[in-house]
């Protein structure tokens, strides 16, 4: 009953942002792209994040190079849709062959190393000019049809992305795949000694936190129609998909997409509020979470925290009444 | 009675510290086998090669006619190899029985979820847990922790158990549980290696007993005979306590 209402709730987000293009402005359809390719990519991190537990930072890795890989396909004259599919594979082969080297860190090292990866890719796409276009950056091949169509275009590929790998993470979660993942996450030596092959596991978990990053940023190559090594390959983007995770709640279905929701409406507000200090609170944000909602929003037992109110202001006046 | 595991000049070491030197035996199928030696001789570096956690420096490891020398841990656990840990080592925030599911779904080679947790809730059955099947694992005190891995190498269903101090930090009553336990075990047609630092318990559960000293195989045979053993007396037991085994073990 509980999942039914979650599930509800999900559909309906989906269905409130794919009407923007019929009700709302542009600013909004914006938005709504934004929070479609976030929450794509938060629901991506939380196969390796989530149920691995491994704090995976190489989101911007996949992202940039997907927007590469989808850039300069299509500048060689690969139809649209094909250069989309060829980024997603060509960044899911390159997360497998990654994955078996750097899955072997952990922890700190771990998140160290994948963080590593993207300036790596970084420093190379801007290195190596002759096929990049170095820091001059890329144009791309822009979107037939009118700014209106054009971003509704867009909206619609990047919720079908969302739902794709939403459905992938219900799949994974209910399968041997997703009992194996959190079987590491909670104890890699006990996962190894009940006969989980956890290199082949964590490597899947690692090449699907990729592949719909690598979708996504293609998609973003061509929506904005230029690209370069720094946008592509950025660092906030690298932490910004986590902490919308772990905001949400990591390893949960939903967490990801709240979470993503939740903060890229919060940055829309901060940045036209506050556009000094947005950093500032996106670091602020992040403090907050480690030190009181360590495990999201949607862990939260907001039953207990409705009593717990209640009872205090249950107990206000008695206290008054002692005192008088 | 078939051979099931045989070690050949298995040998293993840690920078330059020989860990586990030369050592050969080969056991039966449906044995119980207690494996001793003091502190530090290499009891658990052998359970360590045995089931593929550590690779082999030199030698041979045959489990049911198949040179398993170079396996993964997790290939160990499918082929029937299972094991418990000294330091209990469970799924925190999974429940009893996903713990013991776990085992039965990747080691036991259980087609789907369901099925592993319903076999899951044979196992805790059978090592008397069923009642605690849906709290967490980390709720459970050391005993029934020690259960619990037992249930999860069970519901791997293996041919052979690696039993790593199963009774340490038990007291009396609750190894007498655990014993019937492992005898219940064996009874299933498992064969069960025990590493024990209880004489007694070892004495009354071991058809055969090896005993390991500085990484050496020093003496194997039936219980009697080794703990009369001058070496093993020497090594491990001390001449005090030898006598004082020998005589109570005669009221066993």
């Amino acid at each position: 009953m509980k999942q039914f209402l979650y599930f509800g709730a999900f559909a309906l987000w989906i269905v409130m942002i794919a009407a923007t293009p019929l009700l709302a402005d542009n600013y909004t359809i914006r938005v709504a792209i934004s929070i479609a390719m976030f929450s794509a990519m938060a629901v991506s991190w939380n196969f390796i994040g989530g149920f691995t537990g491994y704090p995976s930072f190489s989101t911007a890795a996949f992202f940039g190079l997907g927007c590469y890989a989808g850039a300069l396909a299509q500048r060689n004259g690969v139809p649209l849709v094909l250069a989309w599919v060829f980024a997603t594979l060509f960044v899911a082969v390159f997360a497998a062959m990654l994955g078996a080297i750097i899955l072997r860190l952990k922890g700190h090292y771990f998140a160290i190393g994948s963080i590593a990866i993207v300036d790596l890719t970084r420093l190379i796409t801007s290195s190596w000019g002759s096929l990049t276009g170095g820091g001059d950056g890329l144009n791309v091949p822009l979107l037939q049809g009118n700014p209106q169509e054009v971003s509704a275009l867009v909206l619609y590929v990047m919720l079908t992305i969302l739902i794709i790998a939403f459905l992938t993470s219900i799949y994974v979660d209910r399968s041997r795949l997703g009992f194996g993942l959190k079987c590491i996450s909670q104890n890699e030596d006990a996962a190894d000694m009940v006969g989980v092959n956890t290199t082949s596991f964590k490597i899947v978990a690692y090449t699907l936190s990729a592949v719909f990053c690598g979708a996504i940023g293609a998609v973003y190559a061509s929506w904005v129609g230029y690209i370069d090594p720094t946008d592509s390959f950025s660092i906030l983007l690298t932490l910004k998909v986590p902490v919308m995770v772990l905001l949400g709640g990591a390893g949960t279905l939903l967490g990801p997409v709240l979470g993503a929701g939740v903060f890229v409406l919060l940055e829309e507000v901060f940045w036209a509020n506050f556009l000094e200090w947005n950093r500032a609170i996106l670091g602020g944000i992040i403090v907050f979470l480690i030190f009181f909602l360590p495990n999201g929003l949607l862990k939260i037992q907001y039953r207990d925290l409705f009593k717990k109110l209640m009872d205090k202001i249950g107990d206000a006046p008695k206290q008054v009444e002692k005192s008088s | 009675m078939t051979e099931i595991l045989r070690l050949e000049n298995v040998s293993k070491s840690f920078g330059g510290n020989l860990a586990v030197n030369d050592v050969s035996f080969s056991l039966e199928e449906g044995e119980i086998i207690g494996l001793i030696g003091p502190n530090g001789a290499g009891k658990t570096t052998l359970v360590n090669l045995i089931t593929g956690v550590h690779p082999l420096t030199s030698g041979k490891v045959i489990f049911a006619g198949e040179d398993v020398s170079n396996q993964q841990a997790y290939q160990a656990a499918r082929r029937g190899l299972a094991r418990t840990f000294q330091i209990v080592q469970p799924f925190p925030n999974m429940t009893v029985l996903e713990n013991v599911a776990a085992g039965a779904l990747f080691g036991g080679g259980t087609g789907s979820v369901q099925e592993a947790m319903a076999l899951a809730h044979d196992e805790l059955k059978f090592v008397g847990l069923a009642a605690v099947a849906d709290t967490p694992a980390s709720s459970l005190a050391l005993p029934n922790r020690k259960r619990l891995e037992l249930a999860k190498s069970l519901a791997m269903r293996p041919k052979f158990l690696l039993l790593d101090e199963v009774n340490a930090g038990l007291n009396a009553s609750e190894i007498d549980g655990a014993l019937e336990l492992i005898r219940k075990i064996a009874a299933r047609g498992v064969t069960i290696l025990i590493i024990e630092h209880l004489m007694k318990v070892v004495l009354s559960i071991s058809q055969r007993i090896l005993v390991l000293h500085h990484g050496e195989l020093i003496a194997q045979g039936d219980p009697r005979t080794v703990i009369e053993d001058p070496q093993v007396v020497e090594a491990y037991l001390g001449s005090k306590f030898a006598a004082r085994v020998k005589a109570e073990s005669h009221h066993v």
